[in-house]
């Protein structure tokens, strides 16, 4: 299902790009719907999307040899599942499934990294967005290493 | 500008650090670490306000600071809720009804109750840091048209970590509340949020002119919390915050909880954000 620039303005992570782009981006976009335990991504396989969940909850997870599948951390309205897309190479480092149903709109890496090459006035905003992101959830498992309620 | 909290409680009974022996009520397990004492009240009228705290001595043992955990509006019994970890809570976790304990107490300062009316009430705890809030929670809920928007926000180490689970089950289901959980650690069946409690903070709208924050739990996370609060426009002057130090007199004699000019037993243990923030890496001595 395509989206609208409307849908995409409507997004935190979108609201520091350049208005001009969220028509830009519309045009990559898809608003794709998120069924409880779909997985948007599974570690060690080509990371060939972003998402910018809308609704609903994702659990980011890994796979522990003796205790079975471990969230990590859930996202959910307002947050972005996966990195991975951006970096080489390229694949992804968790799983992540959606945990309760919900709303997301998904990228094509290839056409993304596309644009963000082809378009430095919106990769570096972009970026720096992404950077912010990834600050988060730095601090956040740092925090986390802390175990902080033992 | 906000008014300062409360100014520091000054013990009213006669002998301030001589206990009351008092009986256990009742005791209820609530995870397998954590536990609730109900007891007698010490002495006829005895009150408390929330955020405040009494010292319990379990004879032989020693003495431990704890906060109120009840209804502050029940003067017919105090309630304490504990989590297992010395020597002094182990024996306290031991006392069955009809026990004997000392007690002494209210010390310490409390949550900012009157400048709560009217505002938005966002409290955000972690671990067992929901305990001293929970008198706040009963009080807006009892008597919720005085107040505005109210949302708890509380983290808790892994699912069967999470006290007064059955509370916020009930919580859950008010349409004039608005209360969600985070664990570090899920566990089978958890179907909730995974991550530090800060995490909840961009599932909330908050209003930063009409808001107060209360924070309770380890230092490092309420640190970490007021800094979210702070980038989403809320003034540390409207954030409030509960220490925990090494409070032992309870009357700012020993000086084990000075914290820089402060003691934490008289001028705290609620702190309004930024008349702390100064000494908040202090290590504890």
């Amino acid at each position: 299902m395509t989206t609208t620039p409307a849908v995409l303005a409507s997004h935190p992570f979108l609201a520091a790009l350049p208005g001009t782009w969220a028509e830009h981006l519309a045009a990559g976009a898809t608003l794709m719907p998120l069924q409880p335990d779909a997985y948007l991504a599974r570690e060690g396989e080509a990371a060939e999307s972003f998402y910018l969940i809308r609704s609903g909850r994702v659990a980011i997870e890994l796979q522990h040899p003796l205790r079975g599948t471990v969230p990590v951390q859930t996202v959910g309205p307002g947050e972005v599942v996966g990195w991975s897309w951006l970096i080489p190479p390229h694949t992804w480092q968790f799983d992540a499934r959606v945990v309760t149903a919900g709303e997301a709109l998904a990228f094509e890496a290839v056409w993304l990294r596309a644009q963000l090459d082809a378009h430095p006035d919106v990769a570096v905003p972009a970026l720096k967005e992404m950077l912010h992101v990834l600050a988060g959830r730095l601090a956040a498992t740092r925090l986390h290493c802390l175990d902080l309620y033992r | 500008m906000t008014a300062p909290p409360t100014s520091p409680a000054t013990p009213v009974w006669s002998q301030p650090l001589a206990p009351t022996v008092v009986a256990v009520r009742q005791r209820r397990v609530e995870t397998a670490d954590t536990f609730t004492l109900v007891l007698d009240p010490p002495r006829p009228g005895f009150a408390f306000q929330p955020g405040q705290f009494n010292i319990l001595y379990t004879f032989g043992v020693g003495e431990v600071p704890i906060s109120f955990s009840g209804d502050a509006e029940d003067a017919s019994q105090i309630v304490h809720t504990i989590r297992a970890v010395g020597s002094v809570t182990h024996a306290l976790a031991r006392l069955e009804p009809g026990a004997r304990l000392g007690v002494r107490g209210p010390y310490g300062t409390a949550w900012p109750m009157a400048e709560l009316l009217g505002r938005d009430v966002l409290l955000i705890t972690g671990g067992l840091g929901n305990a001293p809030l929970r008198p706040v929670a009963l009080h807006i809920l009892k008597h919720r048209q005085r107040y505005g928007q109210f949302t708890w926000l509380h983290g808790a180490r892994s699912p069967s970590n999470l006290v007064f689970a059955a509370e916020y089950d009930e919580w859950q289901q008010r349409p004039d509340a608005e209360v969600l959980l985070t664990v570090d650690q899920a566990e089978p069946g958890w179907t909730g949020h995974v991550g530090l409690v800060t995490s909840l903070l961009q599932n909330v709208r908050i209003d930063p002119a009409r808001t107060v924050a209360l924070l309770c739990g380890p230092e490092i996370m309420m640190r970490f919390t007021q800094r979210e609060l702070a980038r989403r426009g809320v003034p540390e002057q409207q954030v409030y915050v509960s220490l925990e130090r090494n409070m032992q007199c309870a009357v700012a004699l020993c000086g084990h909880c000075q914290l820089g000019p402060s003691f934490v037993c008289l001028n705290g243990a609620v702190y309004r954000f930024d008349q702390i923030r100064a000494h908040l890496l202090t290590p504890e001595a």
